[in-house]
C-alpha cells in the first residue's frame, strides 16, 4: 500500500540513527569504566608528590624556588584540556563558557592570556579567539594518553614562566563528580601556593639534598605540575565518556519517542486510507 | 624493623608495602635505604630499584629516572614513565608549537566573544575536514 511511504522512510532513518546512538552509548559506557580506573590510578602519584611539596614548603629550605614566589600578574598562561570529538553533550561548551567568564575578567584587568590546548575542540575554539594567544597545541591523544604526550605543552608554559613572560599558570578541565555531573574547574598551578597547603609538621627540619636543592626542587616542581595537568587530562577524559554516554542515552530515548509518535501517525493514516476505501466501495455498491 | 615503601608513577601505582631495605640508582651513585634513614631527597638515574622484603625475597622495578624521597619510616619513589632528556622534551615543545600555528592558520574570520560560541562548531568541522584532507593527501 502506498499510504505513508514518507513516514515509513522517516521511521526507518530514525531507527538507524537510534542504532548508532545506542552503539555509541554502550561504547562510551565501557570506555568510561576504563577511563575512571585510569583516573584512580593517577591519584597516588599526585597525592605523594603533593605531600613532598608540602614537606618542602615547610622544611627550612635554604633555597626558595621561583615557582614558589608570587609576583605581579601581567600575563597568565592557561592549559586547557578538551575532548577530541564532539557528541558529548555540553561538556566542552560548559568548559568554554566558564573560560570566557574568566577571560573577560582578565581582560578587564588588562592581563594578557597565553593558551595551550589539549584536544582538537580546544584548538578549534581558541584559534578563532582574538583575545588570547594560542602558543601550543596537542591533540589526538586517544583514550589512553601518556604523560610523555603532554610534556611539550607544559614545557612551553614552564619556559615562559621561567623567562617571566607569564606570571601565573592555570589548568582548566572538567572535574568528574559522578556519571551525571561534570563540573568545569580552573586550578592554579603556578606559583605553587605553599601557604595554602596545610601545615601539619611539628618542628623544623630539612632534607639532605643530592646533588643540591635547586636541582632536586626544579625536577620535583616540574613533575608536580606535569602530574596535575596529566591528572586533569585523564579526569577530563573520564568526563568526556560519561557525558557522551548520558548524551547518547538521551538521544536514543528521544529517537524512541519520535519513532512512537511517527508510528501512531502512520497507523492513523493507514487506518484512514482503509476506511476511505471501504466507504468508497460501499458508496459505489449502493449507487449500483 | 621495616620501612614503608611506595613506588608510584604518574600513570599508576606500582608498589606499596613494607620492606627491610630499598636500593635505588641515585644520581650520585646507588643508595641503600634502611629504616630510620635521615630525611633525604635525590634524583634517580634510569636503572633498577630493588625492594628487599626479606633475606629471601626482593622485588625489582625498572625506573627510567625519577625522584627518591626518604623520611625515617617512609620511602617514596616517584618514577618517571619515560626516559626524560632535554632534547626529547625540546622536540615535544617544537611539535606543540607547530600544531598551535597550524590551528591559528585555519582561522577564517574575525569574531568576538559573543559570536565565538556560534562559530565554534564550524571551526571544529573545518579543522576536522582539514585533518581528513591532510590524511588523504598523505
Amino acid at each position: 500500500m502506498a499510504v505513508g511511504k514518507e513516514i515509513r522512510t522517516k521511521i526507518g532513518s530514525i531507527k538507524n540513527t537510534q542504532k548508532i546512538t545506542r552503539a555509541m552509548e554502550m561504547v562510551a559506557a565501557s570506555k568510561m569504566r576504563k577511563t575512571q580506573n585510569r583516573m584512580q590510578a593517577t591519584r597516588p602519584y599526585s597525592k605523594k608528590i603533593g605531600q613532598i611539596i608540602k614537606h618542602l614548603a615547610h622544611a627550612k629550605a635554604e633555597y626558595k624556588h621561583p615557582y614558589l614566589i608570587a609576583r605581579e600578574v601581567k600575563r597568565v598562561g592557561i592549559i586547557v584540556a578538551t575532548s577530541d570529538r564532539g557528541l558529548c553533550g555540553g561538556l566542552n561548551a560548559n568548559l568554554f563558557r566558564k573560560m570566557l567568564a574568566q577571560l573577560k575578567q582578565w581582560q578587564n584587568e588588562n592581563i594578557d592570556v597565553d593558551v595551550c590546548t589539549i584536544g582538537s575542540k580546544g584548538a578549534g575554539f581558541f584559534s578563532n579567539l582574538q583575545t588570547t594567544h594560542l602558543v601550543g597545541q596537542i591533540s589526538k591523544l586517544g583514550d589512553t594518553p601518556h604523560l610523555s604526550d603532554i610534556v611539550g605543552i607544559i614545557k612551553i608554559m614552564l619556559d615562559a614562566f621561567d623567562e617571566k613572560r607569564i606570571d601565573e599558570l592555570y589548568v582548566v578541565y572538567n572535574e568528574f563528580e559522578n556519571t551525571m555531573v561534570q563540573k568545569p574547574g580552573i586550578q592554579k598551578l603556578l606559583p605553587v601556593m605553599a601557604d595554602e597547603i596545610e601545615h601539619d609538621l611539628t618542628g623544623h627540619w630539612d632534607y639532605i639534598y643530592e646533588p643540591d636543592a635547586k636541582d632536586v626542587l626544579d625536577n620535583l616542581l616540574t613533575r608536580y605540575i606535569e602530574s596535575i595537568v596529566y591528572q586533569g587530562l585523564v579526569e577530563n577524559n573520564a568526563c568526556e565518556q560519561a557525558a557522551r554516554m548520558v548524551a547518547m542515552k538521551s538521544a536514543s530515548d528521544n529517537a524512541g519517542n519520535l519513532i512512537g509518535e511517527l508510528q501512531l501517525v502512520y497507523n492513523k493514516a493507514r487506518q484512514a486510507a482503509i476506511t476511505q476505501e471501504i466507504s468508497e466501495i460501499v458508496a459505489g455498491a449502493a449507487a449500483v | 624493623m621495616t620501612i614503608h615503601v611506595d613506588i608510584v608513577s604518574a600513570e599508576a601505582e606500582l608498589y606499596s608495602g613494607l620492606a627491610e631495605m630499598v636500593f635505588a640508582p641515585a644520581e650520585l651513585g646507588e643508595v641503600g635505604i634502611a629504616p630510620r634513614h635521615a630525611p633525604f631527597i635525590t634524583k634517580l638515574r634510569p636503572g633498577e630499584v630493588r625492594v628487599k622484603i626479606s633475606d629471601s625475597e626482593s622485588h625489582p622495578f625498572f625506573v627510567s629516572g625519577g625522584i627518591l624521597e626518604v623520611q625515617p619510616h617512609l620511602v617514596t619513589i616517584l618514577a618517571d614513565t619515560a626516559i626524560r632528556a632535554k632534547d626529547i622534551d625540546e622536540a615535544a615543545v617544537l611539535e606543540a608549537k607547530a600544531k598551535a600555528e597550524q590551528a591559528l592558520a585555519d582561522k577564517t574570520n574575525k569574531i568576538d566573544y559573543a559570536t565565538a560560541q556560534a562559530q565554534l562548531i564550524q571551526a571544529v568541522m573545518q579543522l576536522r575536514t582539514l585533518d581528513r584532507l591532510r590524511k588523504r593527501g598523505g
